[in-house]
């Protein structure tokens, strides 16, 4: 891309032909199908539906006049595989293989609804056809997935059609570095990867740090287990991580950009990689982008399996190829990260708010959120709960309305028990406070945590001490094993919470277990031994009497724990 | 200045200062376990924590560095209990076994238990139980009492630049160990038991020989001869309590002989020996156009590494064995025929400050009497305990002569046990034998302090001689590379594995660090100049040890007796087909 | 792949290895990507593997194995065939992995982190595969994910796998 007007075109000319996905029915093709392709609906065998669509279609005659586009995940997972078919927008779930005749022959050629494959509101009588008019879809709000319905991961051109690179573009030419930063400021973004620090400015410590080279880091290790908020955007939506990434680096100067990625998402870095690929040959990756003289590439660096190398002087000391283990801060990143460089490192979400905030700027986007938390944010809801998957909603949006009115609430007309948000490093939220507003700090002031969207929904057949436990037979596993407390600490909690899970609590086992949690959050060198105690200390907090019940009486009334009555 | 408040106090101290630094600077010691300055800061045990207002969690403050403003306790009730529990935690996982344990009364772990006054464990549970590793003939280690502080990591990495030893596995399953926990005799470790210098606790210590001599003292059909190395003089000392930088020489002697020693014989006497060696086959090399720079070879934590790591360079050695190598066969051929005693009865003991010679003495080719020339070699900890066991006030006694001839020295061989010594008696010799004038000022104070490289340049006679010293073995590192570019420049190269020299060697007494070293050298150097000969060869002994028996300086016995060869050995385990 | 070599440097598998090595001779930085291809090239990282690695790159085979034992994914012995890893992130583990895992372990009659002594199956566990909504999920090979894991599904699933 040698210039805006270059970029325009392709925009301007892209757009015409993807009109069909607006609902603008197209004089040469009959339909756009986006099926969703992320892991949920993969296993679900949505390939299956693929195969078996592209086969009627070719029977029929009309595979020219189609396109089948594989996008990231759709978000209601547990209804996969879903698919949208435009220009109508419509929603059809469950898919199998023996469905995609009706689709393409009844929907596709006749333009008749396949009414037994549509979403029904739970209660209602009649389907929702459209996907914009359902609840689950019309009370989010997408800033991070604003693309996920709409364009092939896997082409550059749809992505700039929905704006994409104008950003950067704007970045480039009508505003300075000092500006870029500015405006990120000034939006009030925060960190998505957990600690909610100011991403304004983070990149302006870098910004005004000595060192050069500098670099961009994008941590997409999303160790949270239950979480794929980040895995969705990098599938679904890479170019907005490299677009935000480079604006980064045009803002702090620096030339180089790192993806760490877990091993554990090959299709993610597939299409990060190809992604790279395609924005390194329309000229948006390299050097002298958009003939300003500014030079940036993205390198892809992949985990090899560890939790702490999500926390980010672990992840740049990986990067480097040691073992991933944190050192103490400062030095910060933003003075010496990698190869002690200063370096701004955010999460892949954070980065995919970027573009639209230098695009339509920082008052629109500080408009949607609460007080101090500003924008939307990702969750990945699962557990107990009849709608699983990823909704973004705006900050401040109770919890109530994410586990009953998006999520639809419990299933089996089960009692809600609590939600744990906030993965290895959150809590356990119980139903009393289910009206809180979502935002960094009311979470925290519950002793859960915001972390990196992970929400999990239990009901009564969950046993709270034996999800304390399973979290902190989590973070045994993952500790890096660098600092006593955490070392040493989380395996001693651990042995308690087996114990009084195998009816052999004592006395004092409760107060052993608080000493323990309050001492290591204050001692332990990271944030992994920070924050690991607040799955017990919560769960102990608000649901002691499941505790208690463990030791004194040697019940579990979730019958979850192997107790010999 | 950076303005602070430390427990009330005002405090100003430079910008890059550490909280624990600052606190000291007025009085205030802050506990630490794995903090070692300038090599071990890591902020991992995290007993140093202290109370910065308005900080979410404690920081540690032997990394923290202190700001403007900051207002810092070190002792609030809060702090106490906080490192109570991770000491408590530290102690969950260990095995306590202080009364039967190396380190019983000079460790850092048992110390600060000690300090802080726990009274309970209250955590039972899985405890960390590697095997112990006794392949080496220098170091045991043992990984259960190890509390992962990595301060041996560092100086085996960082300082020596051979690693050893690393952290593996994490988590509760974290270890300290070569690679696949593999034996360290079957690794590229040197031996030099650095890390045994600066682990805190007593998972890895040198290996304990003082059996092997309390039997052959109470054996009446032997003849035990021992042999004092250099820096041994300027530490003894320390073991039994005197203040770093003691020069004990009469009374270490008087000590030896009140355990039984037959004969009290000093390493410095070999040291004169080598310099006359080493001296005339630098001369021969510069003269026949030999291999340049040559290297000293005194040091076995040396060799081992040169031969490891850059087995390509091993004809810059000097073929001279180490002054305690060139002992042992001197008494076992020499000495022995002199005084009429069968070589088979005498058992050689050296005192050293140094693990590696353990090793040393081991090595195959180290028995050209016949006999493996030095029999078991004790380092200074172990002749500290020794005395101990004989319940000797050797610090308080009267002091003694070393005996005849083995025992006879001079400056020059005193000055072996620190950086820059050997080169600067080979620098008093070579000067005199090749001018045949007298030097006016014998100190060459460019080869001396602790300057990890030091150069000068000496003109002896017509030739500009140019020479390098190191100590440290990453040190060392930087000028092998340089010759392997080509750009080493120098005749001579004098190489000690240990910082500082011997008298910071693997086997000096606890703690050893850069000031206690200083003080060591200080002492050394004072200690030359008490003495009355100051030239290897003027040494009257070395001089009649030619007449009567090695006839010359390189000559055939000598190199029999006095010159060894190296053997190339790889840095990794071989690979087998 | 092969897991037998000798590592004397003639056989096939080594040369492969060397080449996997040569893109980043001397560069210790790219240790961890080395370790991936050379393990996805081997199947697991044995002494041999990893001397020649340290070799390679110039850094001590201290410093390779020390990167080996911190990440999940290296493994020092052979696995088997078929890579089952079990989620055991949060959603899944509410809806059941314990069952799941009770299942393989009775099926196979081996645990996590085991392999069957057919070298058929490895069992192993893993945390949140992106799957959350169709929990208790498991994924084969890295690719073929299988979600709403009954027990009794199971041996059918298994069966896939030869
Ligand atoms: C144990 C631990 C694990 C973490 N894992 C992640 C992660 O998987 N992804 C992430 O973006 N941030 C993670 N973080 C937070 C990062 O350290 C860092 O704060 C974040 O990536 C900064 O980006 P942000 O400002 O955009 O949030 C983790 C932190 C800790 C302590
Ligand atoms: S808190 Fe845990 S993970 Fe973090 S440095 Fe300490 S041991 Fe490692
Ligand atoms: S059964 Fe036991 S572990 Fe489970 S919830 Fe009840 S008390 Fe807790
Ligand atoms: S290492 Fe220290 S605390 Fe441990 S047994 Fe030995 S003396 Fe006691
Ligand atoms: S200190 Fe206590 S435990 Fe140790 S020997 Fe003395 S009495 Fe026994
Ligand atoms: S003896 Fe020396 S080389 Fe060997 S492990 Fe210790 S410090 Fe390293
Ligand atoms: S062996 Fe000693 S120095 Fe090394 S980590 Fe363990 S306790 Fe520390
Ligand atoms: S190398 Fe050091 S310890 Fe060894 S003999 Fe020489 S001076 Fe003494
Ligand atoms: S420098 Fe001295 S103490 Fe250190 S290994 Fe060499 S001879 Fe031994
Ligand atoms: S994977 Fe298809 S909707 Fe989430
Ligand atoms: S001494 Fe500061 S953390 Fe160990
Ligand atoms: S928790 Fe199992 S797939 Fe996410």
């Amino acid at each position: 891309m040698k210039s805006l007007e270059e970029l325009a075109k392709v925009r301007e000319s892209r757009r015409e032909a993807l009109k069909i996905r607006e609902g603008v029915p197209s004089a040469t093709e009959k339909a756009h199908v986006m099926m969703c392709g992320g892991a949920g609906c993969i296993s679900t065998k949505c390939q299956d539906v693929v195969d078996a669509m592209k086969a009627s279609l070719e029977k029929n005659g009309i595979a020219d006049q189609v396109q089948i586009i594989l996008t990231g995940c759709m978000g209601p997972c547990d209804m996969g595989p879903v698919a949208i078919v435009y220009p109508q927008g419509t929603f059809y779930r469950r898919l199998k293989a023996k469905d995609a005749d009706a689709i393409v022959e009844e929907h596709i050629m006749q333009g008749n609804l396949v009414q037994r494959l549509l979403y029904r509101t739970p209660g209602a009588k009649e389907p929702t056809p459209k996907v914009d008019d359902i609840d689950l879809f019309a009370k989010q709000q997408k800033i991070v997935l604003r693309n996920n319905f709409n364009i092939d991961p896997t082409n550059i051109e749809d992505y700039i059609a929905n704006n994409g690179y104008a950003a950067l573009g704007k970045a480039l030419t009508e505003m300075t570095p000092a500006e870029v930063i500015e405006e990120v400021k000034k939006s009030g973004l925060r960190g998505r990867g957990g600690a909610g620090f100011n991403s304004g400015m983070k990149w302006g410590f870098a910004a005004a740090s000595k060192g050069t080279p500098k670099y961009v880091v994008c941590n997409g290790d999303e160790g949270d287990p239950g979480a794929f908020m980040d895995r969705s955007v990098l599938e679904g939506d890479p170019h907005s991580v490299i677009e935000g990434m480079a604006i980064c680096g045009r803002a702090i100067g620096a030339e180089q950009g790192y993806v760490y990625v877990r091993a554990e998402y090959p299709l993610a870095i597939e299409r990060l990689s190809y992604a790279i690929d395609k924005a390194r040959e329309y000229g948006l990756l390299g050097k002298n982008i958009f003939g300003t003289g500014f030079n940036f590439d993205i390198e892809i660096r992949i985990g090899a399996g560890a939790f702490v190398c999500g926390e980010e002087t672990a992840l740049l000391t990986s990067i480097m190829g040691k073992r991933g283990e944190p050192r103490p801060r400062p030095p910060f990143p933003a003075n010496e990260g990698v190869w002690a460089k200063p370096t701004v490192l955010n999460n892949v979400e954070t980065w995919a708010n970027v573009a639209e905030i230098i695009r339509r700027g920082a008052d629109w986007y500080s408009s949607i959120g609460t007080q101090g938390s500003k924008g939307t944010k990702v969750f990945a809801l699962a557990g107990r709960i009849n709608n699983t998957g990823i909704v973004e909603v705006p900050m401040g949006t109770t919890l109530r309305e994410i586990v009953f009115d998006i999520g639809g609430g419990i299933p089996r007309k089960k009692e809600f028990k609590a939600v744990q948000t906030g993965g290895p490093s959150g809590g356990c939220i119980p139903a009393s406070q289910l009206d809180t507003p979502i935002d960094f700090e009311s979470l925290t002031a519950l002793g859960a945590m915001m972390g990196s969207g992970g929400m999990i929904v239990m009901d009564d057949t969950t046993c709270m001490v034996d999800i304390a436990k399973f979290f902190l037979d989590f973070t045994v596993d993952e500790s890096c094993g660098k600092c006593s407390p955490c070392r040493i600490g989380t395996k001693r909690m651990l042995e308690i919470l087996e114990r009084i899970t195998t009816a052999k609590g004592k006395e004092g086992d409760i107060e052993l277990l608080q000493e323990l949690g309050e001492t290591i959050k204050k001692t332990a060198l990271c944030g992994l031994g920070q924050t690991a105690p607040n799955p017990v200390l919560s769960t102990i907090k608000y649901f002691r009497d499941e505790y208690e019940a463990h030791i004194k009486e040697h019940k579990c009334a979730a019958k979850v724990c192997e107790i010999e009555e | 200045m950076i303005n602070l408040t430390i427990d009330n106090r005002k405090v100003a101290v430079e910008e890059g200062t550490t909280i624990l630094e600052a606190a000291k600077s007025v009085g205030i010691n802050i506990p630490t376990l794995c903090y070692l300055k300038d090599i071990n800061v890591i902020g991992a045990c995290r007993i140093c924590l202290v109370d910065v207002k308005g900080a979410r969690t404690f920081i540690p403050s032997c990394v923290a560095p202190v700001a403007e403003g900051m207002v810092v306790n070190t002792h609030t009730p809060e702090l106490i209990k906080a490192r109570k529990l991770v000491l408590e935690l530290i102690l969950s996982d260990h095995p306590m076994e202080c009364l039967t344990c190396r380190r019983n009364g000079n460790c850092e772990l048992q110390k600060l238990a000690e300090e802080y006054g726990l009274s309970e464990i209250r955590f039972e549970g899985a405890r960390t139980d590697y095997p112990i590793d006794d392949s080496s003939p220098a170091i045991i280690r043992d990984p259960r009492k190890c509390v992962l502080c990595r301060r041996c990591i560092s100086v085996c990495t960082n300082i020596q630049s051979v690693q050893a030893l690393t952290a593996e596995n994490r988590g509760f399953a974290s270890l300290v160990a070569p690679a696949f926990n593999e034996r360290l005799a079957n690794m590229e470790c040197v031996q030099c038991g650095q890390c045994s210098l600066v682990c805190p606790t007593g998972a890895i210590v040198e290996r304990d020989d003082t059996e092997k001599v309390w039997a052959a003292l109470a054996d009446p059909t032997k003849h035990v001869v021992v042999q004092t190395a250099p820096a041994t003089r300027v530490q003894i000392g320390e073991t039994i309590g005197a203040a770093p930088g003691t020069i004990a020489t009469g009374q270490l002697v008087a000590g030896l002989r009140s355990l039984g020693f037959d004969k009290v014989f000093d390493t410095d006497f070999t040291a004169d020996l080598t310099i006359m060696e080493e001296g005339n086959e630098l001369l021969q090399r510069v003269t026949n156009g030999g291999v340049l720079p040559m290297i000293t070879s005194c040091s076995p934590g040396w060799i081992k590494f040169i031969e490891h790591f850059y087995p390509d360079l091993l004809p810059h050695l000097s073929t001279c064995k180490s002054p305690q190598q060139m002992f042992g066969p001197l008494v076992k051929t020499y000495y022995a025929q002199k005084e009429g005693i069968d070589p088979k009865d005498i058992v050689c003991v050296s005192i050293m400050p140094c693990t590696a010679k353990k090793y040393e003495c081991q090595r195959p080719e180290m028995n050209s009497s016949g006999y493996q020339d030095v029999d078991v070699v004790l380092t200074t900890r172990e002749l500290g305990r020794m005395f101990k066991q004989a319940g000797l006030d050797m610090i308080n006694l009267p002091e003694e002569e070393y005996d005849a001839p083995l025992g006879i020295s001079t400056g020059a061989g005193e000055i072996f046990g620190a950086s820059g010594g050997v080169m600067e008696a080979a620098l008093r010799t070579v000067y005199e034998v090749v001018t045949n004038k007298e030097l006016e000022d014998i100190n060459f104070t460019a080869c001396r302090g602790i300057d990890g490289v030091k150069e000068a340049t000496v003109q002896v006679g017509d030739l500009p001689v140019s020479v390098a010293i190191t100590n440290g073995l990453g040190n060392a590192r930087k000028v092998l590379d340089k010759i392997r570019a080509g750009e080493a420049n120098y005749h001579f190269i004098e190489v000690m594995c240990c910082p500082g020299g011997c008298i910071g060697g693997g086997g000096s007494p606890i703690p050893t660090n850069t000031e206690i070293r200083l003080k060591r050298i200080d002492a050394t150097y004072t200690e030359d100049e008490r003495m009355v000969l100051r030239k290897s060869h003027e040494n009257p002994a070395v001089q009649e040890l030619y007449a009567e028996f090695l006839e010359k300086p390189l000559g055939h016995k000598s190199h029999e007796l006095l010159h060894t060869h190296y053997t190339p050995r790889s840095n990794y385990p071989e690979e087998e087909c | 792949m092969v897991a037998c070599s000798c590592g004397c440097g003639e056989d096939e598998l080594t040369k492969q290895l060397e080449k996997v090595i040569d893109e980043y001779r001397g560069q210790p930085s790219g240790l961890i990507q080395v370790l991936t291809k050379a393990q996805n090239l081997i199947g697991y990282l044995p002494l041999w593997v990893q001397t020649r690695i340290a070799k390679g790159l110039g850094i001590s085979l201290q410093e390779v194995y020390g990167v080996v034992t911190f990440y999940a994914f290296f493994s020092l012995i052979p696995r088997g065939r078929h890579k089952l890893s079990v989620c055991a992130g949060t959603a899944c583990y509410v809806k059941g992995t314990k069952k799941v895992l009770k299942a393989l372990r009775d099926v196979l009659g081996v645990k996590e982190g085991q392999t069957t002594p057919d070298s058929r199956f490895t069992v192993e566990v893993v945390r949140c595969i992106g799957a959350c909504g169709l929990a208790p999920a498991m994924i084969v090979d890295g690719k073929d994910v299988h979600g709403r894991l009954e027990p009794e599904q199971i041996p059918e699933i298994l069966e896939q796998y030869a």
